[in-house]
């Protein structure tokens, strides 16, 4: 079974997003099957296709792969995004465990009591500028090369433009103290594989809206 | 510098314990630096000695590595525990990602309010019995072998002997209905470097009390 990946999810961001973004940026193409109701969730778990019951799942290279960061860890070291050797792993999963804290915040916030929005955004926005961004900042100045780590594309520079893209959801000005990572989130959108994916009518999803969140809480249950 | 790694956390489990269990499982020697008090916290934090403002933080190999799972898979590579090839890797990952699961439930369980603890107690039995603990039980039913993957101790042998502990310490006949997982769970301590680790007097910490919840709530309070 050569073929193409082939991604189980609902049709919107949650953990499944970043798996896209990745595979987007690594020029690989991958079909998605679409969990639309509660049934379909069911029917994947009935037919034991969900090693711990839960999604993200992706088929790929003849394995039905579970857990988020597995899948991107594999997706990764499978396309050469993984750095070089141990150490430059080292920093680039140091790196993406801090953009998917960030990133992990904004996924619930849609999910979170109506009331306690405003300052869950409010401390998203304050993590986001005084505990993660400057990270990233600091690097691109401390190397001043273009990219992360090893002076090369790897899956630390894909997540965390999808991190900023994120937090610019957010707070469209979040970038203002943060040139370097301007620049960064100009070059790193202007590579061609990326280009495309941010384009109109490509795989990626868009913001969850309350419409989606309605639906999300039906198919899981919560 | 010893050379040996130095680990920086509170003297307690918490999300150190599992890189303790890797680092005794691989027969590596370290240091410990125990917080005890806010100051100590905060002047880390001022010194820029932690790259997110979070703990856990390891010294190895020159370099303050933080995000425990950075540092896990960093010790795993390092020590040849992390599979034969990337396809190994993945099985680890997806089994590793899994347990942690199972156990952030055990860590977060010392702070839940006192009306909710007999509920996440049960929560967690359910999902060690239902969800977890019968897919290793599979997996080593169905190779036969003593190791949960390519026939070679890996990291995930070592996270999966950490949890069966963890859960037994909850639920005391957890392993009741895995005979696989109890014969597992004896070849496991009886390997001499987790044997080693399992005696009095080893870098093993106690489970979580009374005193060990307050010290983090004063240290981490914001």
């Amino acid at each position: 079974m050569a073929g193409k990946p082939k991604l189980h999810y609902t049709k919107g961001r949650g953990k499944m997003e970043s798996i896209r973004w990745l595979l987007a940026a690594a020029g690989v193409e991958f079909e998605e099957e679409f969990i639309e109701t509660k049934e379909d969730l069911e029917k994947l778990r009935n037919d034991g296709v969900l090693l711990f019951q839960q999604v993200p799942m992706v088929e790929i290279d003849g394995m039905r792969m579970v857990q988020t960061r597995a899948i991107l860890s594999y997706i990764a070291a499978k396309y050469n995004l993984y750095g070089k050797d141990l150490k430059e792993r080292a920093w680039i999963d140091m790196y993406v465990e801090g953009t998917t804290d960030l990133m992990g915040m904004i996924m619930y916030l849609p999910f979170q009591p109506a009331d306690t929005k405003e300052n869950n955004l409010a401390l998203i926005i304050e993590r986001a500028t005084t505990r993660y961004l400057p990270v990233y900042e600091k690097a691109l100045k401390d190397h001043g090369q273009d990219y992360l780590v090893g002076n090369k594309l790897s899956w630390a520079d894909v997540h965390l433009l999808e991190a900023i893209l994120m937090v610019e959801e957010c707070k469209p000005d979040a970038l203002s103290a943060f040139p370097l990572l301007q620049a960064f989130k100009g070059r790193i959108s202007n590579i061609p594989t990326i280009k495309k994916f941010l384009q109109p009518g490509s795989q990626r999803k868009p913001p969850t809206d309350e419409k989606f969140v309605a639906v999300v809480r039906k198919i899981f249950n919560i | 510098m010893s050379g040996k790694p130095r680990l920086t956390y509170l003297n307690g489990r918490g999300r150190m314990e599992s890189i303790r269990w890797l680092l005794a499982a691989a027969g590596v020697e370290f240091e410990e630096v125990y917080l005890e008090t806010k100051e100590q916290y905060d002047k880390l934090i001022k010194d820029g000695f932690l790259l997110f403002q979070q703990l856990p933080v390891v010294e190895i190999d020159g370099m303050k590595m933080v995000q425990t799972r950075a540092i896990l898979s960093y010790i795993a590579g390092k020590y040849n525990l992390y599979g034969k090839d990337l396809k190994e890797r993945a099985l680890i990952d997806m089994y590793v990602e899994g347990i942690s699961d199972l156990m952030q439930m055990i860590l977060m369980f010392p702070f839940s309010p006192p009306d909710a603890k007999e509920k996440n107690l049960e929560s967690i039995k359910e999902r060690a019995t239902n969800r977890y603990f019968p897919v290793f039980e599979k997996v080593l039913k169905q190779h036969g072998q003593d190791f949960l993957v390519g026939n070679k101790f890996s990291w995930a042998d070592v996270q999966l002997m950490e949890a069966i502990l963890a859960v037994e310490e909850k639920v005391p006949a957890v392993l009741s209905g895995f005979p696989q997982l109890q014969v597992f769970k004896t070849k496991m301590s009886n390997m001499p470097t987790i044997k080693k680790f399992l005696q009095p007097g080893s870098p093993r910490k106690p489970p979580p009390d009374a005193h060990y919840v307050e010290t983090v709530l004063k240290i981490f309070k914001n």
